[in-house]
C-alpha cells in the first residue's frame, strides 16, 4: 500500500491482475433489443420478500404497468416489460436451477409498446428523506450489480450510523463486462441525479465515483458535469480484481476497512453501483418503475457481442439469438468469469440482476486435473481479505468445516474466486468453501 | 438450434484460470538447475554427470514404482520426482559411489515423500530425507571430497564412482594427491575452518573453484539460476533472504564478540552449500510455511541453527539438519503466524 502510495496509484492490497477481454462489447454503443414474443418475469429478482402478483390469467396489461407488489420493506415491485397479455402465472426455470413462481406475458406485437402514463412525477429536491426512500421503492430498483439488493433498503441506514459519504461503484473489474462502462459513458445526467437522490436519502454530505484507471474516457466524459462545490468528485483507482468488491473499493479510495461481519454503513459509507444509481435517477423523477436494463452479451463464438438495453423477463435464447449465438458446446455463463454462475437452459430470463451473458468456449474453462496442495503460497498472495485459502482448502478436504469458520474465518470470504483463479494445483478453492459455508448455515440451523 | 437445451459443463465459478500447473512449475525448476548441472560437469568431470544422472534416475524410477505398486495414475510427469533427483545429487560430493546415489535416491522418494502420501503431503524436504539417510549410512563417502578441475576429469572416473555395489569404495586420497593441482587437502572449506583453522578467501567460494558438494560450489550461478525462478514466480524469494539474513545475523554475532575465534558472516553465507541450501533446498514449497510471517521465521530458523550447528555442533554439513529441523517445525510455525485478515475485529477496535 505504501508503494503503491508512492507511485500515486490507489488501490487495495493483493488481489490479482486479470486479462480484460472487455473490447469486444465495448466497441459499439448500448443496442436495444427487440421484444420477444414471450417475456418471463419471476416474482423473486431481488433478496429479500418476493413481490406479490396482483394479474389474473388473461389480463391485458400496459408496458411499465405495476403487475406484482411489494410484500413489505423488504421487497420491490416489479413492473410489466411489455404490453400484452398475461398468459400464465405459474412456475418457470430460473437461471439458478430449480422452479420459481413467475408471471408468464405474451407480448403483443402489433402494440406500439407505449409506456403507460405515470401518475406521479416526483420533484426529489423538495420531498423529504422518508418520502424519496419509498419513491426509490416504488421505482422497483434493486442492486444492478449482480447482488439485486433492494436499494431503497440500503439507502435507510440506521439511526446510530452518520454516512459521510457515497461511495458509486464504477469499477466493473470482472472481465468481459462492459455494462457499467457504457452506463457511464451514455447516462451520466441519469447517473447524477442518482447520486443527488441517494446523498439525500442517506443524508451525505459528499459522493465519489470510483472508477477503475482503464476508465479513464469515462473520468473525462463525468468531470464536466461535476459540481463545483466538490461534493461530487470522481478518481481512478488502479486496475485491479478484485476492486469493484465494497470491501476493496472503500479501502482504495479512502483507506477505510469494513470491518468483519459489519455493513459498511457502520464504517460511514454507502456504497452503491453506478448502473444502479443511474437507473435510479432516471425512473424516480418520472414515477417510472425498472422494466429494462443494460446486459453485456459477449463471448468468443458470437456474431453480434455488445451492450444490449433488454426488457427484463426476455428468454436467454431470444438475446442469444439475437446475439449470433451459433455454439451448442459453449459454456454460458450469467455474470462475470469469476464469480458468475453457470446457465442450465436457455429457456431462464433475464432478470433485474443480470449484468451479463458471457459465452466462455473450451480454451478458458478447459481443466485440468485436481493435484495436492503444493503449498506455493500463491493464493495467499492473491486473497483480498488475507485469507489462508491454502490452510482452508486442506481443511475442506477433511471436512473440518467448523475449523475453517471459528480459526480460518471461512465467513470473510466474499467467493471472489483470486484464490482458484491462481491455484497450480487446481484446486477448486472457491467451491469448496460455497459447500463449507452452506453446511456450516445448515448446522447452524440445526443447533438453534 | 435443434437441441433444447445446450449441454453444459456446470461448474461453479471462476471459470478462468491462470496459473502455470505444477508441472510446469517443476520443469522450470529443472531448466534452474542445469546451468549448475553444467557447471558441476566442468568443475568435476563425467563423475559428477554420471552421479547427478543416476541419483535423478533413481528418484523417478523409485517414483513411477510407487505409483505402478499402488495403482495410482502416474504422476511421474508432474516432474517433482526429477526435481528431487536433481536437488539430491546436488548435495553429494562429486565422487560418490554411484549405487549409493542409487540407495540415496530410493529413499529420498520412498520415505521422503511415499511415505506421507506423495507430493503435497511430505513434511520434510524428500532430497534432505535422503541425504540425511545416507550420511548416516556411509559417513566415510559422504565426506570424502576429491579435488576440483582435475587434469582428466572429463575422461576418467574419480576411482570411488564406480564402487561395486555393497563394496567398500576405494580410497581416493592418493588419487587426490596425484591429480591435484597444487596443496589439495581434501576438505571443504568448512571442514578446513572447523577442523585446520584455515579460511578460504571468500572471493573464491563466490565464483566457485573450491571443493565441496556437485552442486554448491558456485554461489554466483547459484544466485542468478535463483533469480531467473523468482522472476518466472516459481521461487520464494523471501524464503532465501530470511536464511540470508538469519545467518548473517547470527553469525554476525559472534563474530562480534570474538572475530580470532568464529569466522566471518561472508564465509558462512558462501561456504558449505549454504546458498545452494537457502535458494533450492529451504524453498521447498510443500515443507516450508505458507504464512508471510511464517516464511520469515522458517528462514531465520534455518540459518540461525546452521550457524550453532556448524559452530557448536560436531557436523559441518549443518545447513541440511537446519533445515530438516525448521521443517518439522513448520506447522507450528503456521499455527502461530495466521495473517491478520482485512476487517479484523480486533484491530480495527485499537485503532479507535
Ligand atoms: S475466494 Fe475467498 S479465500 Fe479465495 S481469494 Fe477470494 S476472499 Fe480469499
Ligand atoms: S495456490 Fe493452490 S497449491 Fe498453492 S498454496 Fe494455494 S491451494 Fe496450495
Amino acid at each position: 500500500m505504501i508503494l503503491a502510495k508512492l507511485f500515486g496509484k490507489k488501490t487495495f492490497p493483493k488481489g490479482i491482475h486479470l486479462e480484460e477481454y472487455k473490447d469486444e462489447s465495448n466497441v459499439a454503443a448500448t443496442r436495444r433489443l427487440p421484444f420477444a414474443p414471450e417475456m418471463i418475469v419471476p416474482l423473486a429478482q431481488h433478496v429479500g420478500k418476493p413481490a406479490k402478483s396482483i394479474v389474473f390469467k388473461g389480463q391485458h396489461i400496459t408496458r411499465g404497468e405495476i403487475i406484482a407488489e411489494a410484500d413489505g420493506f423488504m421487497s420491490v415491485p416489479i413492473h410489466a416489460p411489455v404490453t400484452g397479455v398475461v398468459k400464465e402465472i405459474g412456475l418457470a426455470k430460473t437461471a439458478q436451477g430449480g422452479k420459481q413462481a413467475a408471471i408468464i406475458i405474451s407480448t403483443a406485437l402489433s402494440s406500439g409498446q407505449q409506456l403507460i402514463e405515470s401518475e406521479q412525477s416526483n420533484d426529489y429536491l423538495s420531498m423529504s428523506r422518508e418520502e424519496l426512500i419509498q419513491a426509490v421503492q416504488n421505482t422497483g430498483v434493486v442492486g444492478l450489480g449482480g447482488a439485486a439488493f433492494p436499494s431503497h433498503v440500503k439507502m435507510k441506514t440506521p439511526e446510530n450510523c452518520a454516512i459521510h459519504t457515497v461511495l458509486v461503484n464504477g469499477c466493473e473489474c470482472e472481465p468481459f463486462l462492459t455494462t457499467d462502462h457504457r452506463v457511464m459513458l451514455e447516462r451520466i445526467e441519469h447517473l447524477l441525479h442518482g447520486i443527488r437522490i441517494t446523498m439525500k436519502c442517506v443524508d451525505a454530505p459528499k459522493a465519489i465515483i470510483g472508477i477503475e484507471d482503464n476508465k479513464l474516457d469515462v473520468l473525462h466524459a463525468i468531470e464536466p458535469y461535476l459540481p463545483d462545490d466538490q461534493s461530487i468528485t470522481i478518481k481512478a483507482v488502479a486496475t485491479k480484481y478484485p476492486q469493484g468488491a465494497q470491501k476493496m473499493l472503500a479501502y482504495s479510495l479512502l483507506g477505510i476497512e469494513i470491518p468483519s461481519g459489519s455493513r459498511s454503513s457502520e464504517v460511514g459509507l454507502a456504497i452503491f453501483n453506478v448502473a444502479t444509481l443511474a437507473k435510479i435517477g432516471s425512473l424516480l423523477p418520472l414515477g417510472h418503475g425498472l422494466i429494462e436494463r443494460i446486459i453485456t452479451i459477449t463471448g468468443d463464438s458470437l456474431e453480434n457481442p455488445g451492450n444490449y438495453l433488454a426488457p427484463i423477463g426476455t428468454p436467454l435464447r431470444y438475446i442469444l439469438n439475437h446475439a449470433g449465438f451459433t455454439g451448442d458446446e459453449a459454456s454460458l455463463i450469467i455474470g462475470g468469469p469469476m464469480m458468475g454462475t453457470p446457465v442450465r437452459s436457455l429457456d431462464v430470463p433475464i432478470t433485474k440482476g443480470t449484468g451479463g451473458v458471457l459465452v466462455l468456449d473450451e480454451r478458458l474453462t478447459k481443466h485440468n486435473d485436481i493435484l495436492p496442495c503444493i503449498k506455493c503460497t500463491q493464493c495467499l498472495q492473491a486473497c483480498p481479505i488475507n485469507l489462508n485459502p491454502s490452510e482452508l482448502g486442506l481443511l475442506a478436504i477433511k471436512r473440518k468445516y467448523d475449523v475453517m469458520e471459528e480459526q480460518y474465518h471461512l465467513n470473510d470470504c466474499f467467493e471472489c474466486g483470486c484464490c482458484s483463479y491462481v491455484c497450480p494445483s487446481n484446486i477448486p478453492l472457491v467451491q469448496y468453501f460455497r459447500i463449507a459455508k452452506t453446511l456450516n448455515r445448515e448446522r447452524h440451523l440445526q443447533d438453534g | 438450434m435443434a437441441k433444447s437445451d445446450l449441454k453444459i459443463d456446470i461448474r461453479t465459478s471462476p471459470y478462468i484460470r491462470k496459473a502455470p500447473t505444477v508441472a510446469q512449475i517443476m520443469r522450470n525448476v529443472v531448466y534452474a538447475l542445469l546451468p549448475l548441472v553444467a557447471y558441476s560437469v566442468y568443475h568435476f568431470g563425467i563423475s559428477a554427470l554420471a552421479l547427478i544422472l543416476v541419483t535423478t534416475f533413481a528418484c523417478m524410477a523409485t517414483e513411477h514404482f510407487f505409483c505402478w505398486m499402488s495403482h495410482k495414475k502416474p504422476t511421474i510427469l508432474d516432474g517433482s520426482a526429477a526435481v528431487t533427483g536433481l536437488l539430491l545429487s546436488m548435495t553429494l560430493p562429486p565422487g560418490f559411489p554411484l549405487w549409493m546415489g542409487v540407495i540415496a535416491g530410493f529413499v529420498a522418494i520412498a520415505m521422503g515423500k511415499t511415505l506421507f502420501g506423495g507430493l503435497g503431503y511430505n513434511l520434510f524436504n524428500p532430497a534432505l530425507v535422503g541425504r540425511a539417510f545416507i550420511q548416516a549410512a556411509f559417513p566415510v563417502s559422504i565426506t570424502t571430497w576429491t579435488p576440483a578441475f582435475a587434469v582428466d576429469r572429463f575422461v576418467e572416473f574419480i576411482p570411488s564412482t564406480l564402487a561395486l555395489p555393497f563394496m567398500k569404495p576405494l580410497p581416493t586420497a592418493d588419487w587426490s594427491a596425484q591429480v591435484a593441482i597444487d596443496g589439495f587437502t581434501g576438505a571443504t572449506p568448512l571442514a578446513l575452518m572447523k577442523f585446520q583453522g584455515i579460511i578460504t578467501d571468500s572471493y573464491d567460494l563466490f565464483i566457485g573453484t573450491v571443493a565441496g558438494s556437485t552442486g554448491e560450489a558456485s554461489t554466483l550461478l547459484i544466485l542468478l539460476c535463483g533469480a531467473y525462478l523468482v522472476y518466472r514466480k516459481m521461487l520464494d524469494w523471501r524464503i532465501p533472504v530470511a536464511v540470508i539474513i538469519g545467518t548473517s545475523l547470527t553469525a554476525e554475532l559472534f563474530y562480534f564478540i570474538d572475530p580470532s575465534k568464529y569466522p566471518s558472516p561472508a564465509f558462512m553465507l558462501l561456504s558449505g552449500g549454504l546458498m545452494f541450501a537457502a535458494v533450492f533446498m529451504a524453498s521447498d514449497m510443500v515443507a516450508s510455511p505458507v504464512t508471510p510471517l511464517g516464511i520469515f521465521v522458517f528462514g531465520c530458523l534455518v540459518g540461525f541453527l546452521t550457524v550453532i550447528i556448524r559452530l557448536f555442533g560436531g557436523l559441518t554439513e549443518a545447513v541440511m539438519y537446519a533445515i530438516l529441523f525448521a521443517n518439522a517445525a513448520t506447522p507450528i510455525i503456521e499455527t502461530y503466524t495466521q495473517p491478520r485478515i482485512y476487517g479484523a475485529r480486533d484491530k480495527v477496535k485499537d485503532k479507535k
